[in-house]
């Protein structure tokens, strides 16, 4: 069991200057996650699954508590760790599946999915015959492929986000609702590739808003159940 | 003591027409000029018998190095004959008991306007350089103070931007006559309105150049054995007038820069533009005995 | 109020910063304009400093390319053969560091270009400062610097003058990049284009830097810009760092009282 990562004690609220409250979003969260295997976050919608999911990619800065993240080198706490380290391991080990593609307006949709694989130093050529192979597998139309995201459908656009977020395989793979707005071929395509993903090492904690298209993959799941949402705070 | 022991005779000018004090700065300019080749100095120009724009600062400089040896030539585009060079000869031997010549290989001092003599000059010979516009830079930067800057700033980004610019537009780089050089690896100048065809003869010569605007009141230097290189692009050769196969109508000489002397019939012929030249060759031919020196070009080609 | 977890110094980032400044401060009379304001840009990143009018964003840039030095303060490139505090480096070390190894482009076009002479021969005067003289590579090395623009190559001897403003940016973009530093500095590069050429030139901002691995600096009051270009955002206001993070934290989560206006206030 290769240990991937290790949540201690994460707190998150958040301080709205200015109304002078404090929003709570969880407290005290702790669990332990190893390669290969697939962790789902449950709960009521706004208990705070998607915020959890943020604060392990960084886009939230914890209150308090570790996130411990294991490389091959040692382990790290994320909810500490230098702004160009969080930048590194996105670059290259941890990856965030949302339902929002932030589409830059003139790139083609072949691309936008090849970029990873251009990050990483694969030749042009090549990253662009995978991208259009992984388009083809989430069942984007073939005309599309040159085409501009920004002109497409939310569920075109989903698919392209998918194929752009799961091409390179990362350590971790943190999934908020990626099966929104997507076809039934299309999410058949997202499990079928989550599942080699997995297969092939791929840790993975998912929010999904129908748990019942990845089944197959849970290993375990996390409740979240509601805490205090609101205070107001003397700031 | 007396009057008579501490003073001197009246004169009617000092020696070399300028008075001690602004030989004294013409000398220090010319030597500072001298330890910064290609730098221009500023200096107090002086009132000459002689208008602006007609040689005053060459004037200026020669005058400063007249001595009673001196032997001084007088060119103007190549003549010691022209009414210009003639006054400035004759006058330059009034205020010094100087000798005259029209012959390069027997002349201390040369002051020219616009050419340089064919024969080479020698490591006792000083040419004097009459400079309209000292300043390569104009055409870039009118402004003086900002132009001094930027040749302290060995600045010259836009002044080769400008030899790129005439490449793309015409093929080929414009510059006629005072070709922006490149004297000892440092300073940009303009070797005044010389043709092409003269610029090699600055670069590592044995003589001492002078060059000076009188109006502009600046003077630069070329030390001998000095780096003078035309800007040039390394793929784009600096190429001097096509006279190499000329021949002189008078003379017969063939080989130097010519003046083209446009004829009735819509055509035209070439004569020497260094005329005394081409007095010695004719006086050759006819059997007297006239020396002629080595020269920069032989066949029409820089040796 | 407890305080977000400080956070550590690098750890799985082993190369040194390409760019460190520290400890600058700049009075103008009795107007601060920096206060105290550090900066590290890693190599191959973005760095975005956003801010209203009067935050010194700009001024801080302006430090960054040598225009200014500041009262205090200590700035560091590491770049082979140069060392030291480069405030300190003397006129023509300063004018050549930044002709050669720095690219910067401003928000008006007529700060960066010769309006007057060609497209092409605004970026052959970079290359000349360097020491090119061949005329082949200066169009050559002109026409690259240009298509990396996405600046149309049939108009490379246009004079920025008869240009739309979209392409007088493009063409500072090659005239910047000419050279291929390490360091691009961008003031307000967007700001007066029409938003759609905003799109574009941001596009080829990003592809450069993607295909250059080139470290840039963004200075924008536009938080749409500064949220498409950079890697890491530092807000300033009135000569301050206010807060730094990563360019997704300091838009979705911000800490500090005026950074959360700032992003709150985007229509």
């Amino acid at each position: 069991m290769t240990p991937v990562l290790q949540v201690q004690n994460l707190c998150k609220h958040f301080e709205m200057h200015h109304l002078g409250q404090r929003l709570m979003a969880f407290d005290g969260i702790s669990f332990a996650l190893n390669a290969g295997e697939f962790l789902l976050l449950r709960g009521p919608n706004g208990v705070g699954k998607s915020t959890l999911l943020r604060t392990l990619y960084r886009s939230y800065l914890p209150r308090a508590g570790h996130i411990w993240y294991h490389t091959t080198e040692g382990r790290i706490d994320l909810a500490r760790a230098a702004d160009v380290d969080i930048s590194l391991l996105r670059r290259r080990e941890i990856g965030f599946v949302t339902q929002f593609l932030i589409a830059r307006p003139r790139v083609a949709a072949e691309d936008i999915v090849a970029e990873p694989l251009r990050r990483a130093g694969v030749a042009a050529a090549d990253a662009l015959r995978e991208a259009r192979r992984w388009l083809e597998e989430f069942g984007v139309k073939r005309d599309l492929w040159r085409a501009y995201p920004t002109t497409f459908s939310g569920g075109e656009q989903q698919k392209v986000n998918l194929a752009r977020a799961l091409i390179l395989p990362q350590r971790l793979l943190l999934l908020d609702e990626p099966t929104a707005s997507l076809d039934v071929g299309a999410r058949a395509a997202l499990v079928r590739r989550l599942g080699d993903l997995k297969a092939q090492g791929v840790a993975m904690i998912g929010v999904f808003h129908h748990p019942g298209d990845v089944a197959d993959l849970i290993d375990r799941d996390i409740e979240l159940t509601t805490s205090e949402v609101c205070e107001d705070v003397a700031l | 003591m007396s009057i008579a022991q501490l003073t001197k005779a009246w004169q009617p000018m000092s020696y070399g027409f300028l008075d001690a004090s602004a030989k004294r700065e013409l000398r220090r300019k010319m030597l500072k000029a001298i330890a910064v080749p290609g730098c221009q100095m500023p200096y107090a120009s002086r009132e000459v018998p002689m208008a602006r724009g007609w040689g005053t600062g060459g004037l200026q400089v020669t005058l400063t190095l007249l001595k009673p040896s001196s032997v001084v030539k007088v060119i103007d585009q190549g003549a010691d004959d022209s009414v210009n060079a003639a006054s400035i000869r004759s006058f330059l031997s009034k205020v010094s008991g100087a000798a005259e010549t029209w012959d390069t290989l027997d002349a201390s001092l040369i002051q020219s306007r616009h050419r340089i003599p064919e024969e080479r000059l020698h490591a006792g010979q000083i040419l004097v350089l009459q400079v309209p516009n000292p300043e390569p830079l104009r055409p870039v930067e009118p402004n003086m103070s900002i132009a001094r800057q930027m040749h302290a700033d060995a600045d010259y980004g836009r002044l080769w931007l400008i030899l790129y610019e005439q490449i793309v537009r015409s093929g080929r780089i414009m510059e006629g006559a005072a070709y922006p050089s490149l004297v000892n690896g440092r300073h940009v100048m303009t070797p005044s309105p010389i043709p092409r065809w003269d610029v090699p003869k600055l670069h590592m010569a044995q003589h001492l150049t002078f060059l000076s605007a009188g109006r502009e009141k600046r003077l630069y230097a070329v030390p001998p054995f000095t780096k003078v290189e035309p800007l040039v692009f390394s793929d784009v050769p600096f190429k001097v007038e096509d006279h190499g196969a000329l021949t002189c109508h008078r003379s017969g000489v063939n080989g130097f820069y010519m003046n083209e002397i446009p004829q009735g019939d819509g055509g035209s012929a070439f004569e020497l533009s260094d005329s005394h030249l081409g007095i010695k060759a004719i006086r050759q031919a006819e059997g007297e005995a006239d020396q002629i020196g080595a020269t920069w070009y032989q066949n029409g080609h820089l040796a | 109020m407890t305080q977000a977890l400080s956070l550590l110094p690098p750890q799985l980032m082993t190369t040194p910063p390409l760019l460190t400044m520290t400890g600058v401060s700049r009075r103008y009379g009795d107007v601060v304009a920096l206060q105290d304001v550090s900066a590290l840009v890693y190599p191959g990143e973005v760095l975005g400093i956003v801010g209203e009018s009067g935050s010194g964003k700009s001024t801080l840039l302006r430090m960054m390319n040598l225009e200014d030095t500041p009262d205090t303060g200590d700035y560091r490139l590491a770049l082979p053969d140069l060392g030291g505090n480069l405030f300190g480096l003397d006129r023509f070390a300063r004018r050549m560091l930044c002709a050669t190894r720095i690219g910067i482009v401003y928000q008006n076009p007529h700060q960066g270009l010769l309006m007057q002479h060609t497209s092409s021969g605004n970026v052959a005067e970079r290359l000349l400062i360097a020491g090119e003289r061949s005329f082949a590579n200066l169009r050559a090395r002109g026409r690259t610097a240009l298509e990396a623009s996405e600046f149309p190559l049939d108009r490379m001897d246009a004079r920025p003058i008869e240009l739309s403003g979209g392409m007088q940016q493009r063409v500072q973009l090659a005239k910047a990049i000419a050279l291929e530093p390490a360091l691009l500095l961008l003031d307000e590069p967007t700001t007066g284009l029409d938003v759609s050429v905003q799109a574009l030139v941001l596009d080829t901002l990003k592809r450069l830097q993607r295909d250059r691995a080139i470290s840039m600096v963004i200075v924008s009051h536009d938080l749409g810009v500064i949220r498409t270009m950079a890697d890491r955002v530092m807000v300033m206001r009135r000569g301050r760092v206010v807060e730094q993070g990563l360019s997704d934290q300091i838009f979705q989560d911000p800490q500090h009282e005026y950074t959360q206006q700032l992003v709150h206030a985007k229509l």
